[in-house]
């Protein structure tokens, strides 16, 4: 299984790159896919999670082909 | 009902007037405008804010932010609505977002625009990062957008 996965703002500055490709057998959920990131650059806890640019949770599934993104809470606006 | 994210300055002023002209037009159809604009600020928890770099999640934002005006076409009768948010780096009094409601009726226009701002608040992938006067940090939260009375 195939995941392209895409970090923003101060996750993509943790991380240092925009996006990556995950392959592995063992993912599940978004959960899982942050399990293999974390095991090379620990995540911040209060960080939100998409997948295929809907909001998602630790829980959703993901499936080949997804893109499964990371980033802060959303400050937008004024 | 347009969704646009700008790289470069605009004026919202220009952009509603130019908008109801070409797709409102003289119809008299509508008899309320509601519209909110927010600029930015040279100050932010009591520094200087000198720039401010936004950063989006193309794609995901115009998704949401096409959910979010069908969520307040759901539960209000209005016309039309007009969203510009900008990306970028922008200064102090350069305008940010632009939302923008025409309606029958006052009621709507006011309800769904506010409701569309603050869902833009909450659920647009946007980002801030602002310049300080020797240094850069991203905003971490919002404001709440409902004053304390």
């Amino acid at each position: 299984m195939a995941i392209r996965v895409r970090y923003f703002a101060n996750l993509r500055e943790l991380v240092g790159h925009n996006e990556e490709s995950l392959s592995a057998d063992n993912i599940q959920t978004v959960a899982d896919v942050l399990n293999v990131i974390n095991k090379k650059n620990k995540l911040p806890e209060n960080i939100l999670q998409a997948i295929n640019m809907d909001y998602a949770e630790l829980k959703s599934p993901v499936k080949d082909g997804d893109e499964v993104a990371f980033f802060p809470p959303v400050t937008g606006g004024s | 009902m347009a969704i646009s994210i700008r790289e470069t300055a605009f004026d919202p002023w220009q952009e509603t007037l130019a908008y109801q002209q070409n797709q409102l037009g003289e119809s008299g159809k509508f008899g309320a405008t509601a519209s909110f604009i927010g600029t930015m600020r040279d100050f932010n928890e009591g520094d200087d804010i000198r720039a401010m770099t936004l950063e989006h999640y193309p794609g995901m934002t115009e998704k949401q932010l096409d959910k979010i005006v069908a969520e307040a076409r759901a539960q209000w009768d209005f016309i039309d609505s007009l969203i510009i948010h900008r990306v970028g780096d922008l200064f102090p009094n350069d305008p940010i977002v632009l939302v923008v409601v025409w309606s029958a009726h006052r009621g709507a226009a006011f309800d769904a625009c506010r409701f569309i701002m603050e869902a833009l608040k909450s659920k647009a992938p946007f980002w801030k990062k602002e310049s300080l006067p020797s240094s850069e940090r991203w905003v971490e939260k919002n404001t709440d957008g409902y004053a304390n009375l």
